[in-house]
């Protein structure tokens, strides 16, 4: 592998920026003559807007313009789209209600904007903006999703009615109900998945910057995929097109999904700035980001799981409400419903199942992908399932995981997914071994004998990344194309810099990218750098989210880099009088394989520009494109363990250790992965112990801040004891599966089972609040 | 933030003039409360008087049976003194429970009696030591000073000056952190005075502020120990009740955390 091939832990390319503050935002981007714009944004759930009064705010010195929804809709800048179209189990499209991007004339939720005020600075568009008088008219409210599909409940949009967007269906419903007439046991669980709030440490932010002489704008914004979001401006919302659109998403500060969807805030900012002749730039604060970034999860579960005598699995049965908020985001659509429905089967052999999934209007803000979106719910859904039945059944979780897991591969499952390969028994068995699984009933009489509840909890997960076939999720609705685009440009002194379409927010591409060429080429990654997020830079690319970067974003600068070998391989084998079979790549030269005939790395870049002795025929340059459309999903799986320890007397829970054993396929770099694991994890744990955004039954948020929203912090988390099972992928050349979500999605499940086995008691919701964990000790 | 007028001020008495000449002034400390709500555009004081750097107000002293912190003492300061340690462990060990790092580097035992935030921690120890408030203008009791949420004896303009906690037999506290904010869901404060008297404050868990609780109070002057409270009924009624802890588990920490208390008091 070399010291910074794949496989090895390099250090970080770009941390010396960012842990010595050089990093570069958008917000620390300023341009002459920019303005700055302060949405104002409704303070109700549900309201009309009867008016807008802005002449006061017009008179303060310093005001450019107020802007309202009435007049973005006039001037025909199109509503928000969703990307992913699904049918309902009837035949009927989904049913949605259309979004502008401010509200002329209904609002549906807290901090949906209705006007902007653009100014000479941030604080004088803030005072501003207090001179506006909205004059609304409330109107009732609905923020829980079993409350807005009941009859009499307040109606969202004419054209949804009942606030049902769609009413979806998966699998075989007559195999699964003959499976449940044959079992010997069924076993049944309600779950509530929370919503939560993505909470990126860079809050969102746009600069718009309209140049009238040349017709032409550029948008620097928090994006984890600026093509996508040129795309989407120019084709859905009439902004400009797009080689008249050039979008720059520069250093990002985190994004776990949240920042894949365009949002009103870039659609006004480049429509106002065309409007007033000046840029205008517009940072969000936390506030805004806990009422306006796309929320993730929601769903109200009841589940069903037929065994037969001998604990076999036999069927699964689910419904689930997914709560949608007040519009449909970019990709929420296909959230629910192909990245969780296809996902029930987890790590196990289930011969039938049937899903139902009904998307829900509320008056709350819009839930999309956010960190593994879907694929925890069903993860979380199962896990917690396998150990409610291994209860009920009165058999050993582990045990029963074991006798129902997946062997053989491919293995089809019935809801779609396609698992190419896996070895669950090796990382359950690395997982049991690691906490010493088989120790664990001493150590609970241990801790009861000291007065404590003691617990431990299985979580076996599957996922699917490397999202994805582009011909597959075309014929599922997607709106688009989830290949990958790269270019590798070698420079006449043989250095080499690498674009590509994946967005890095902090997954440290920068690095691991470089490694893939420090390992064909045996150049120092020094000589490597990483081009990304700027559309007139970069021809196409799709994006980061979803663990895609190394599965498929990597796989396409393998293949570019193939053509870049193949073509330096004729210029070496011309210059040194070989056959091109002969020459081998090694350590930065091209040798004649047996011989000591070399010719350096730099001196073929550089032959291949001079052009001086090329062979016959031959273009001048080095330097190859490639696009790449992966040939199925990855799957990453493995099993995490999670022991603990809850104080009676306050439901406080405390880890006693947590250990991880993950099938990533290969590691590029195992301290990155390392790092990745833990974020996962953190953000699966928040979900089970801390977060939770909460809405009162009027539709008001009551978690708006961190004072109020328990962001997890290093105290609440356990020292994690990582390992790794591999089997490769079979499906990209790299062998990658992706690592990115795998902790967000295992982990939760892993804590509430634990719990719920220390507390003896299996009905325990997220997040498990020490009130809530007391509450359930002592209900009778 | 809207605009203001910042001022340094260097003694006392000239945070007072300078107070009295502004419209709308307010005092600063560590900032720790008034400049998130500054910022949050909830103030808009027309002057802002630092009181940070004025020395006299400055500085943590022990003399006979009483522990004198000056008002602008960081929390930082109170959870690493020796002198704070020595005399009063729990009070120091309290004072390490607030907030972050950061918090504690800024925030003042002033500022944070001066807010009495309901669930902020110093008021726990400030009743139940039964401590006396000393202002530029008077000397205040602890059991006159606390007037509900947000709300004291203080009248517009007065400052503290120190705080003077006597030194008790026995002290403990027990916080129970509310899971976001990181302040007190419920924390308990137990003291035996050297004359024998049994003082417990809680706070965090009253829709009224921090507050004395008396059953515990005579459960433990019966019998000084944790068990002595397995007995004692917490009303439920008059707590707080919130997403992170209902009225009914607030009784529940109360009790809990008075528990605690007392197995920790030194
Ligand atoms: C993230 C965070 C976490 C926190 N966690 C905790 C916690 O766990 N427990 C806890 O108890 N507290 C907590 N706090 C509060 C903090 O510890 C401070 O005690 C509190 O903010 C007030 O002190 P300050 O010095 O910052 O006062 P300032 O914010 O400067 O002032 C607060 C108020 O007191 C007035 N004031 C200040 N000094 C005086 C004085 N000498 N005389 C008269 N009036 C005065 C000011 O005018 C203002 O109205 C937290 C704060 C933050 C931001």
């Amino acid at each position: 592998m070399g010291v910074e091939g794949i496989g090895a832990s390099v250090v970080r390319k770009e941390d010396k920026r960012f842990i010595t503050g050089k990093g570069r935002y958008v917000d620390d981007i300023k341009l002459t003559g920019m303005t700055y714009a302060h949405f104002i944004r409704s303070p109700h759930a549900h309201a009309k807007v009867k008016g807008i009064d802005s002449s006061a705010a017009l008179q303060m010195p310093g005001v450019v313009a107020v802007l309202t929804g009435r007049q973005i809709v006039d001037d025909k800048v199109g509503n928000l789209i969703c990307g992913w179209a699904i049918t309902s189990k009837d035949g009927s499209p989904m049913k949605m209600g259309a979004w502008p991007a401010m509200a002329p004339e209904t609002v549906r939720f807290v901090g949906q904007a209705v006007a902007v005020v653009i100014a000479e600075s941030k604080n004088l568009a803030r005072d501003a903006a207090e001179a506006v008088v909205v004059d609304y008219e409330e109107l009732p409210a609905v923020a829980d999703v079993t409350a807005a599909v009941k009859a009499g409940a307040p109606q969202l949009h004419p054209e949804a009615p009942g606030n049902q967007v769609y009413d979806w269906v998966i699998g075989d419903e007559g195999a699964v109900d003959a499976a449940f007439s044959k079992a010997a046991n069924v076993v049944k669980l309600d779950l509530t998945n929370n919503r939560l709030a993505p909470n990126a440490m860079e809050p969102r932010a746009a600069i718009a910057d309209y140049d009238a002489a040349e017709e032409h704008f550029t948008l620097y914004t928090t994006s984890q995929n600026p093509h996508v979001a040129r795309l989407v401006l120019s084709a859905f919302y009439n902004i400009a097109p797009e080689h008249k659109l050039r979008v720059i998403a520069p250093d990002v500060g985190g994004g776990f999904g949240s920042k894949i969807f365009i949002y009103p805030e870039e659609m006004v900012a480049l429509w106002a700035s065309k409007k007033v002749g000046r840029p205008v730039k517009w940072t969000g604060d936390r506030t805004e980001a806990f009422l306006t970034d796309a929320h993730g999860r929601d769903h109200v579960t009841h589940a069903e799981m037929a065994f037969d005598a001998n604990n076999k699995i036999l069927g699964l049965r689910v419904k689930t409400y997914a709560n949608f908020g007040a519009y449909m985001s970019l990709f929420s659509s296909s959230v629910p419903t192909y990245l969780y429905a296809t996902l029930l089967s987890g790590q196990y052999d289930i011969p039938a199942i049937h899903a139902e999934v009904i998307g829900v209007y509320t008056n709350t803000t819009p839930v999309d992908a956010y960190r593994g979106a879907g694929r925890p719910e069903a993860s979380y859904l199962i896990e917690r399932m396998m150990e409610t039945a291994a209860r009920q059944l009165k058999v050993d979780p582990a045990a029963l995981r074991r006798q129902n897991f997946i062997t053989q591969f491919p293995h089809q499952t019935p809801v779609i997914m396609a698992y190419d390969t896996g070895d669950f028994n090796a990382s359950l068995d690395a997982a049991m071994k690691a906490i010493d699984y088989a120790g664990f009933a001493d150590r609970k009489a241990k801790a009861k004998a000291d007065g404590k509840l003691r617990g431990i909890g299985v979580s076996c997960y599957i996922e699917a990344c490397g999202i994805a076939p582009s011909k597959a999720v075309g014929s599922l609705g997607a709106g688009v194309g989830l290949w990958e685009s790269a270019e590798v440009r070698v420079n006449p002194v043989g250095t080499i810099e690498i674009l590509t379409g994946s967005h890095s927010h902090g997954q440290g591409h920068e690095t691991t990218f470089c490694q893939l060429v420090a390992d064909r080429l045996g150049v120092p990654i020094s000589q490597v750098s990483i081009v990304h997020g700027d559309t007139d830079k970069v021809q196409f690319g799709m994006g980061t989210y979803g663990s895609r970067s190394a599965a498929v974003g990597l796989t396409a600068i393998l293949k570019a880099m193939e053509k870049v070998e193949s073509k330096a391989r004729k210029i070496a084998a011309h210059a040194l009088e070989a056959s091109e079979a002969d020459i081998v790549i090694e350590n930065g030269e091209f040798k004649v394989t047996g011989t000591d005939k070399a010719i350096a790395f730099p001196m073929v870049a550089l032959a291949a520009y001079t052009a001086h002795n090329l062979p016959d025929g031959m273009e001048p340059g080095l330097k190859e494109t490639a696009f790449y459309d992966p040939t199925n999903f990855t799957f990453p799986a493995g099993t995490y363990i999670c022991e603990l320890e809850v104080d009676a007397g306050t439901g406080k829970t405390s880890f006693v250790n947590f250990v991880a054993a993950d099938d990533f396929g290969r590691l590029i770099n195992p301290m990155i992965v390392e790092g990745q694991v833990h974020g996962g994890l953190a953000q699966g744990i928040g979900q089970a112990l801390l977060e939770h955004a909460i809405y009162d039954a009027n539709g008001q948020p009551v978690t708006a801040s961190f004072m109020d929203y328990s962001m997890p912090r290093a105290d609440d988390l356990p020292s994690f004891k990582l390992s790794h099972t591999t089997t490769l992928c079979p499906g990209n050349p790299l062998g990658i599966k992706g690592c990115g979500e795998a902790g967000a999605i295992g982990a939760s499940a892993a804590v509430i089972n634990a719990i719920t086995d220390a507390i003896g008691k299996n009905n325990l919701e997220m997040p498990a609040t020490p009130d809530r964990v007391w509450r359930t000790i002592h209900a009778a | 933030m809207y605009q203001t007028i910042y001022h340094r001020a260097s003694s006392v008495d000239e945070a007072a003039s300078l107070f009295a000449k502004g419209s709308e002034a307010k005092f600063l400390a560590g900032g720790q409360t008034l400049l998130p709500v500054m910022k949050q555009r909830l103030a808009a004081p027309s002057d802002v008087i630092d009181l940070g750097k004025i020395k006299e107000l400055i500085g943590i002293e022990a003399s006979g049976d009483t522990l004198t912190i000056k008002a602008a003492t960081p929390h930082y300061d109170v959870a690493t003194s020796d002198t704070a340690k020595k005399a009063i462990p729990a009070l120091a060990y309290l004072a390490s429970l607030i907030g972050d790092p950061a918090v504690r580097y800024r925030g003042t035992i002033g500022g944070s009696l001066a807010n009495n935030d309901p669930a902020a921690d110093y008021p726990a120890a400030t009743l139940a030591l039964g401590a006396t408030i000393k202002t530029n203008k008077r000397t205040i009791a602890a059991d006159d000073y606390f007037k509900g949420l947000f709300s004291t004896a203080l009248e517009d303009g007065e400052i503290i000056t120190q705080v003077s906690f006597p030194v008790p037999a026995k002290a403990g506290y027990a916080k129970f952190p509310h899971p976001a904010s990181r302040f007190a869901l419920t924390g308990v404060f137990v003291a035996q005075t050297k004359s024998g008297e049994i003082r417990v404050a809680a706070t965090g868990a009253s829709q009224s502020g921090v507050m004395r609780v008396p059953a515990i109070e005579a459960a433990l002057k019966a019998n000084w120990s944790p068990s002595a409270i397995d007995s004692v009924s917490i009303s439920a009624s008059g707590l707080l009740s919130d997403i992170h802890g209902s009225s009914d588990y607030r009784a529940n920490l109360v009790k809990v955390m008075a528990q605690r208390a007392v197995a920790a008091a030194a």
